[in-house]
């Protein structure tokens, strides 16, 4: 099963590749990963997609939990939460095609941030499925590069992952 | 107090009450040592490889509970360091290995002795730092013992470059005396609900046995298990590990589990319906197949670490927290109830136990004309009255003194178990002989695994280390031997070690005291010899029969009912 692993952890360098360094090392699989530093500039905020059973992920919790940078983690796939995935992606757009893309993505909420007469440059936020829907949705041989942040997640509700 | 990086680093060592430091110098640590030699608390044993120097504080740990600590230079200095460092990672000994680096402006250029040692040693570490401010090392020294020795311990690298030890940039020195780590707390105590919980399932338990580890060793715990286990009556059976824990000659004690466990052993865990496992991990080697492990039984898991529970089997009652305040939270439980054992169904299980004990899984030939290595092993126990130190390398002989010597005590046997690590022993005996200098501490070694790190007979003269060294010499890696003839039909392939020194003119050559023995009616009267000479190393080369084996044996793989017996076994 699919876990989004929320991690707050020491900012300092070395963190990341044991938390990398854990996966590689036990052969977990990580399927995205994003980190970078909070509103306290001494912790980093990482976000880990990761697939298994029920046991392998009390594992992976567990190891992430004894790493010594390691503050606090939460599987936020246990409770309600909220996942968004940020996607740059940057598809041929030439006089016939224009129209139908923009089109597209409007229905997608995206953006269009960079254009030339050959090309749109688009944004797009929201769930990585939404994402996967939108690059379908294009056609696949418009497509000239896709770059996606991997999702950020965060639980709902009034508490928050903090010291 | 205004010093040096090289100073500050000594001093840590110091305020940390380190009396010796296993070490061998280079130029990344130059500073460091110029800042030694300036003092006379801490000591410093040059040893001759650097593996050797993190296997000798590993041996130190060991024997005193104390954190071990080795001083080695950067690039070659800290990758031979690495084998004693993941040596000390798999059996959760508190060492801090400190190693020089290169300097922080050469730091990613390829410089001269350079590597990444941080990210080398990465994953055999319990934590490691790079130090790159000088007034970042006391506190990271502080740091590093902290983690090194609490919880559940391991080693700690702390790397340090050269231009952070400049003898010429003095800062002011102050140690702290607390640390407080917000992404790091051990548990300090166990859950008393679960500890409840544990005794009731304890005290309904028809079939009970304790499974206890090296974590018993590690947390000082042998009285608090010894309590427990003679209130409750239960049989015992320690892990390689675990040894000495509980008393081997104790009534109650079932031998040794697993691979090379007793017969009696294994066989309760198969038939146990209550298992209490106790700062043990479940290791491949114990389980067997997991999918025959303890079948009928509920499990109670104490352990510190809690990714040590249910990681390889699934447990019913699991309790996280140092396995001393756990066991004396059991026993007040235990005594304020009034609920006692089943002693009728007890009694039935022992009488069970005794049965299977007399499948006599350790008996061997006793009249064969050339020394076994499990008398050779039963001799050692009668000259050193069961009270020595012994220190192992890996394989046959290693079993064999588990199997054989007896331990009583906690922290006399010392083995690397879980790396299984060629080459440790003498290194160990070493570091075990500096901690207790008035002690006998022997070496039980075959012919392959002494080679390993033969070159620390050197360290052994130098520094007066009177261990005593006996050679289990079947000319074979006994282990890979047995391997062979049980699973490849008989192809020896390379586990003859050809080629073998004099060992008595080796030892002789470094300035101790070689013996040879061949016969079985030689054997305590040369031991006795050589434990006479107390401060002289003896290197005692016994010809043992190269065709033994180690039994009873559980083939990788199988279930703990499904062990092989001595050829001779009335079982078989």
């Amino acid at each position: 099963m699919r876990h989004i692993i929320s991690i707050l952890m020491e900012n300092e360098a070395g963190a990341l590749s044991r938390v990398a360094g854990l996966f590689s090392a036990r052969g977990y699989n990580i399927e995205s990963l994003t980190v970078a530093p909070t509103e306290d500039a001494s912790l980093s905020r990482m976000t880990l997609v990761t697939r298994g059973d029920e046991n392998i992920i009390e594992q992976i919790t567990k190891q992430l939990n004894k790493l010594v940078e390691v503050v606090k983690l939460l599987d936020l796939s246990e409770g309600p939460h909220v996942e968004r995935e940020m996607m740059l992606i940057k598809v041929k757009a030439e006089r016939s095609q224009r129209d139908e893309i923009k089109r597209l993505v409007d229905i997608f909420r995206g953006k269009i941030i960079d254009v030339t007469d050959a090309s749109y440059l688009i944004e797009m936020t929201g769930q990585a499925s939404k994402l996967d829907a939108f690059v379908n949705a294009v056609e696949e041989d418009l497509i000239v590069e896709v770059v996606r942040t991997g999702p950020s997640g965060i639980a709902r509700g009034a508490k928050g992952l903090s010291l | 107090m205004e010093l040096s990086g090289a100073e500050i680093v000594i001093q840590c060592l110091k305020d940390e009450g380190v009396e010796h430091v296993f070490g061998y110098p280079g130029g990344a640590v130059l500073h460091i040592y110029d800042a030694l030699f300036q003092q006379d608390f801490v000591k410093h044993i040059l040893v001759r490889h650097e593996q050797a120097a993190t296997h000798a504080a590993d041996g130190y740990a060991r024997s005193t509970g104390k954190p071990g600590v080795a001083l080695v230079t950067s690039g070659p200095g800290a990758t031979n360091a690495v084998t004693g460092i993941a040596t000390a990672y798999m059996d959760s000994i508190p060492m801090v290995v400190l190693t020089g680096q290169v300097p922080t402006p050469f730091i990613g250029s390829d410089a001269f002795q350079e590597v990444d040692t941080v990210g080398i040693t990465r994953p055999c570490v319990k934590h490691n730092f790079l130090i790159k401010d000088v007034r970042d090392i006391a506190e990271t020294m502080k740091k590093a013992f902290y983690i090194a020795t609490s919880g559940r311990p391991g080693p700690v690298v702390v790397d340090i470059p050269k231009d952070i030890t400049d003898p010429n940039k003095k800062i002011p020195y102050d140690y702290p005396k607390k640390i407080k780590m917000r992404s790091y707390s051990p548990v300090l105590r166990g859950h008393l609900g679960q500890i409840k919980k544990a005794v009731g399932l304890m005290l309904s338990a028809e079939r009970p046995v304790f499974y206890t580890g090296g974590g018993v060793v590690l947390g000082d715990a042998s009285e608090e298990l010894r309590e427990l286990t003679r209130e409750l009556g239960f049989p015992i059976t320690n892990t390689l590990m675990g040894l000495g824990s509980y008393p081997a000659s104790d009534k109650q004690f079932i031998g040794m589990l697993g691979m090379h466990g007793t017969y009696e052993a294994n066989m309760a865990m198969h038939d146990t319906d209550v298992l209490i496992a106790i700062g043990a991990r479940f290791d491949d080697r114990v389980t067997g197949h997991i999918a025959h492990f303890c079948p009928n039984a509920k499990i109670i898991h104490v352990d510190i670490d809690p990714s040590s529970i249910s990681k390889n089997v699934r447990v019913d009652v699991p309790i996280v927290g140092p396995v001393k305040s756990v066991l004396q939270d059991m026993l007040t439980v235990l005594k304020e109830g009034k609920k006692r054992p089943n002693s009728a169904a007890l009694k039935k299980w022992w009488q069970q136990i005794d049965g299977w004990r007399g499948a006599e899984c350790l008996s061997y030939d006793r009249t064969h004309a050339q020394i076994k290595p499990q008398f050779a092993i039963e001799t050692l126990h009668k000259v050193t009255r069961g009270d020595a130190f012994v220190a192992s390398d890996v394989g046959q002989h290693q079993m064999f003194a588990a199997q054989f010597y007896g331990f009583d005590k906690p922290r006399r046997w010392v083995n690397s178990g879980g790396l299984g690590t060629m080459g440790f022993g003498l290194p160990a005996a070493m570091g075990i002989q500096i901690a207790h200098p008035g002690a006998d501490v022997a070496l039980v070694t075959g012919e392959a695994s002494v080679q390993m790190c033969i070159q620390e007979l050197a360290t052994c003269k130098q520094h007066d280390l009177p261990i005593k060294i006996l050679l289990l010499n079947n000319g074979y890696m006994g282990m890979v031997r047995q391997w062979q003839e049980f699973f490849y039909d008989g192809r020896y392939s390379h586990s003859y070690v050809d080629a073998l020194p004099d060992f008595v003119k080796l030892a002789e050559s470094y300035g101790h005291v070689g013996m040879k023995v061949e016969r079985p009616e030689d054997l305590e009267g040369a031991m006795q010899e050589a434990f006479d000479l107390k401060d002289r190393l003896v290197f005692m080369d016994v010809v043992i029969d190269p065709t033994e084996n180690v039994y009873p044996m559980i083939e990788a793989g199988k279930g703990h009912h499904e062990m092989y017996l001595p050829p001779k076994s009335e079982l078989v």
